[in-house]
C-alpha cells in the first residue's frame, strides 16, 4: 500500500544540508500497525509527512496505492489526503472557534459533502468515539483526551485507509493516553492501516511491526509485535 | 466545498476574531459613509441651485444692464458708461417672433405703511406677465392689470410676509396703503412659492413699472425677463435680442443677455465637478481601509497558521484556502461597506431634516461606487494575504503551535 524508495527529504540551512529524510526504503501493507519510534529530530516527523503528502520528497519515489504520488499537483495531493489518509497530531490541531462537531464535520465541509450526509457521519463518528455528549462544546471547555478523541474521530469521518499519528499521546497523561492507543488499535483491527511515532517503549511495544529511525534513515525494522 | 458552507466557515472566522473584525468593519463602513455624505450633499447642493434656477421660469432670457466681463470683446476705449436699459427697450423686443413674453422689472426700496405700521421694503415694478413668466400663484386678489405698461396705476400686490406684518390677520384686498409718498390700493396678495435666488418675492410690493419709475424718479429699469417660445428658440432669441439692443443704443453691445439654460448648465458643471472631488476625497478614506485590511488580514494569516496547516491537512487545495480569505476579506469589506451606507445615508437624512431646502437622497451612481469601491479595494488588499496563506507550507505551519 505505502511504498518508499530512495527517499531524501533535505532542508537546506544557508550552506549546510540536512538530510531529515537519508535514504528510506519502506514498504507498508494494508492493515498493518507500526510504530515509528527514534530520537528526536530523527526524522520521525518527516517520514508521517511525506508519507501523508504534506511534504515532497527531495530525491526518491513514493507509490501509494500503487499510484506514484512523488509528482502529483496540488490539487490531486489535496484530493488524495482528503480521500485516504487521516492525521492525528501532538498538540491535536482543534479549530478554537469550533464545535466539536463543527471540528468533525470540518473535513467533509471541505470536500463538498451534502449537509445532511455530513450531519449522520458526525454523530456517528462522536458516537463512536463517546463524544456524542460533548458535540456542542468547544475545544476549550474539554480534556485533552477528549481534544485527541474527537482529532481521531475528525481524522475516521472521511473512512480514510491510512491513519498517522504524530506521538497521539505526547500530550496526554497516561490514562488518557492508553485509552487513544486502544482507540487506535481498534480501528487498526477493524482494517486501517495505522502509522503511529511514539516515545514511549511500552506503547511501541504493543505494534505488530516496530521501526526505529536515526538520523534520517530506518536503523531497525522489527517484525513481530505481542500478538 | 459548498458556498454555503464557505460563507459558514468565513462568518465563524469573522465572528470568532472579533475585535479584528469590528476594527475593519468600521474603517470600511467610516469610508463608504463619508463617500455616501459627501457626494450626497455635494448633489443636494447642485439639484438646490439648479432647482432654484429653473423655479425663476421656463425657457428664460435674462437682458442685463452693462457688459458682462465674461462675454469678452475688447473694454470700451473712451470709457463710456453703460446705457440704462429703458422701458422702450424692452418693449421693442416684443418684436421678435421667437419671443412669448416679455416682462420689464424695476427694482427700488420704498417704507410701505398702513395706519401705524410701516416697514422698509422692496418695491418691484413689472407688468401683468411676470406672474406668468416667473410661474407664481395668488394667494388673494388679482394681479397688476393688463394695461398700457407706460401708465401709471395706483395699485399694488403684496408679498406675504408684507402683508402679514401690515395687516396681520386683517383682510388687506381693498385697502389703501403708501409706498413712498404715494397711494395705492392692495388688489391682490401673492402665494408664498415664489422664494427663489435673487429676489426673495415673499419681502416684496408688486406695482405697475410706470409707477415705479415715477417713485424712484428713475427711467431705468433692473433687468429685462424674455420668455422664449421653445428651447430651441434661446439662442436666436438671445441674439435677436442683442442686436435690436445695439440698433436701439446706436451700436453700443452695452447688455448682457444670459439664458437660464446656460446659468443651470455652468452650475451643474461646477458642481457635479465638486461632487466628484470631495467623493474623490472621501475615497481615498476607503483606500486607506483596504491598506488596513491588508494588514490585519496579514495578522490573521500570521495568526491562523496553524489552522491553515490543518486544513491543508485535511485536504483543503491551495485554491480553496485562497478563496476562503478572500471570501472573509469581501465579506467584511461588504458588511463595513452596508454598515456604511447605512450610517451615510442616516447622516445624510439628519441634515435634510436640519436643511429641509436641499434635497439630501444619496445618488444612486455614489451609492454603487462607494460599495463597489469597497468591495473591490478589500478584495485587491486581501488578495497578498490569502496568496501567502495558499502558499503557507503545512509541515511549519502545523510545527508551530
Ligand atoms: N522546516 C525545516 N527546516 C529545516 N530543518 C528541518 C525542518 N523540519 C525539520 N527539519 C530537520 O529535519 C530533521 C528531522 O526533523 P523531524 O522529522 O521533525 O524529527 P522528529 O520528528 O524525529 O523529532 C531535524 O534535524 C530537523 O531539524
Ligand atoms: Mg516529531
Amino acid at each position: 500500500m505505502i511504498r518508499l524508495t530512495g527517499a531524501y527529504r533535505d532542508y537546506t540551512m544557508g550552506t549546510q544540508t540536512v538530510h531529515a529524510l537519508n535514504g528510506v526504503d519502506l514498504e507498508v501493507a494494508q492493515g498493518e500497525y507500526l510504530a515509528i519510534t527514534g530520537p528526536s529530530g530523527s526524522g520521525k516527523s518527516t517520514l508521517l509527512h511525506i508519507i501523508g503528502l504534506l511534504d515532497r520528497l527531495s530525491q526518491g519515489g513514493y507509490e501509494l496505492d500503487g499510484q506514484d504520488v512523488t509528482h502529483l499537483t496540488d490539487d490531486k495531493l489535496a484530493r488524495v489526503r482528503r480521500e485516504t489518509i487521516g492525521f492525528v497530531f501532538q498538540f491535536f490541531h482543534l479549530v478554537p472557534r469550533l464545535s466539536a462537531a463543527a471540528n468533525v464535520e470540518l473535513p467533509l465541509t471541505l470536500a463538498g459533502m451534502v449537509v445532511a450526509e455530513r450531519r449522520e457521519r458526525v454523530s456517528a463518528a462522536l458516537e463512536s468515539f463517546s463524544l456524542a455528549d460533548r458535540a456542542d462544546h468547544r475545544p476549550d471547555q474539554l480534556s485533552g483526551g477528549q481534544r485527541q478523541r474527537v482529532a481521531i474521530a475528525r481524522a475516521m469521518v472521511t473512512k480514510p485507509a491510512i491513519l498517522l499519528a504524530d506521538e497521539p499521546t505526547g500530550n496526554l497523561d497516561r490514562n488518557a493516553g492508553s485509552e487513544v492507543v486502544h482507540i487506535l488499535e481498534e480501528l487498526n483491527r477493524d482494517g486501517l492501516t495505522l502509522l503511529m511515532v511514539t516515545h514511549d517503549p511500552e506503547l511501541s511495544a504493543r505494534a505488530r511491526r516496530q521501526i526505529r529511525v536515526i538520523d534520517g534513515a530506518i536503523a531497525k525494522d522489527h517484525r513481530g509485535g505481542p500478538r | 466545498m459548498r458556498g454555503a458552507d464557505i460563507l459558514g466557515y468565513t462568518g465563524s472566522s469573522i465572528v470568532g476574531y472579533h475585535a479584528r473584525s469590528l476594527l475593519l468593519l468600521f474603517a470600511m463602513a467610516i469610508g463608504v459613509a463619508s463617500v455616501i455624505l459627501l457626494t450626497t450633499l455635494g448633489e443636494g447642493a447642485r439639484r438646490y441651485v439648479t432647482g432654484e434656477f429653473s423655479a425663476l421660469g421656463t425657457h428664460l432670457l435674462i437682458v442685463l444692464p452693462g457688459r458682462s466681463e465674461t462675454t469678452g470683446g475688447s473694454p470700451p476705449l473712451f470709457g463710456e458708461t453703460p446705457r440704462d436699459l429703458s422701458l422702450d427697450d424692452a418693449l421693442s423686443l416684443k418684436r421678435i417672433r421667437q419671443i412669448r413674453r416679455i416682462v420689464p422689472i424695476a427694482v427700488g426700496s420704498a417704507p410701505v405703511s398702513w395706519q401705524s405700521r410701516e416697514r422698509e421694503s422692496m418695491v418691484l415694478g413689472t407688468t401683468a406677465n411676470f406672474l406668468a413668466v416667473r410661474h407664481l400663484r395668488m394667494a388673494q386678489g388679482r394681479f397688476l392689470p393688463n394695461m398700457d405698461p407706460h401708465r401709471s396705476a395706483p395699485v399694488c400686490v403684496l408679498g406675504p410676509r408684507v402683508r402679514k406684518e401690515l395687516f396681520g390677520s386683517q383682510s388687506a384686498l381693498g385697502q389703501w396703503l403708501r409706498i413712498g409718498d404715494r397711494r395705492f390700493r392692495v388688489i391682490g396678495t401673492l402665494g408664498s412659492e415664489g422664494r427663489s435666488i435673487g429676489v426673495d418675492l415673499q419681502d416684496v410690493v408688486v406695482i405697475p413699472v410706470a409707477s415705479a419709475q415715477t417713485l424712484f424718479n428713475s427711467p431705468s429699469l433692473f433687468r429685462i425677463l424674455a420668455e422664449a417660445r421653445t428651447a430651441a428658440d434661446i439662442p436666436a432669441a438671445k441674439a435677436a435680442i442683442s442686436r435690436a439692443i445695439r440698433d436701439r443704443h446706436e451700436g453700443e453691445d452695452d447688455v448682457t443677455v444670459i439664458t437660464q439654460d446656460a446659468v443651470i448648465a455652468t452650475f451643474d458643471r461646477i458642481f457635479n465637478a465638486l461632487t466628484f472631488t470631495v467623493g474623490g476625497i472621501a475615497a481615498i478614506s476607503l483606500a486607506v481601509a483596504g491598506i488596513l485590511i491588508m494588514n490585519v488580514m496579514l495578522v490573521a494569516v500570521s495568526q491562523r497558521t496553524a489552522e491553515i496547516g490543518l486544513l491543508k491537512a485535511l485536504g483543503a487545495t491551495e485554491y480553496r484556502i485562497l478563496l476562503l480569505f478572500l471570501t472573509e476579506a469581501g465579506l467584511l469589506s461588504l458588511a463595513g461597506a452596508a454598515i456604511g451606507l447605512g450610517l451615510g445615508t442616516g447622516a445624510a437624512w439628519v441634515v435634510g431634516q436640519i436643511y429641509p431646502a436641499l434635497p439630501m437622497t444619496p445618488p444612486s451612481w455614489a451609492v454603487f461606487a462607494a460599495v463597489g469601491t469597497a468591495l473591490s479595494v478589500g478584495l485587491v488588499f486581501g488578495v497578498l494575504p490569502a496568496r501567502r496563506a495558499a502558499a503557507l507550507d503545512p509541515v511549519a505551519a502545523l510545527a508551530r503551535r
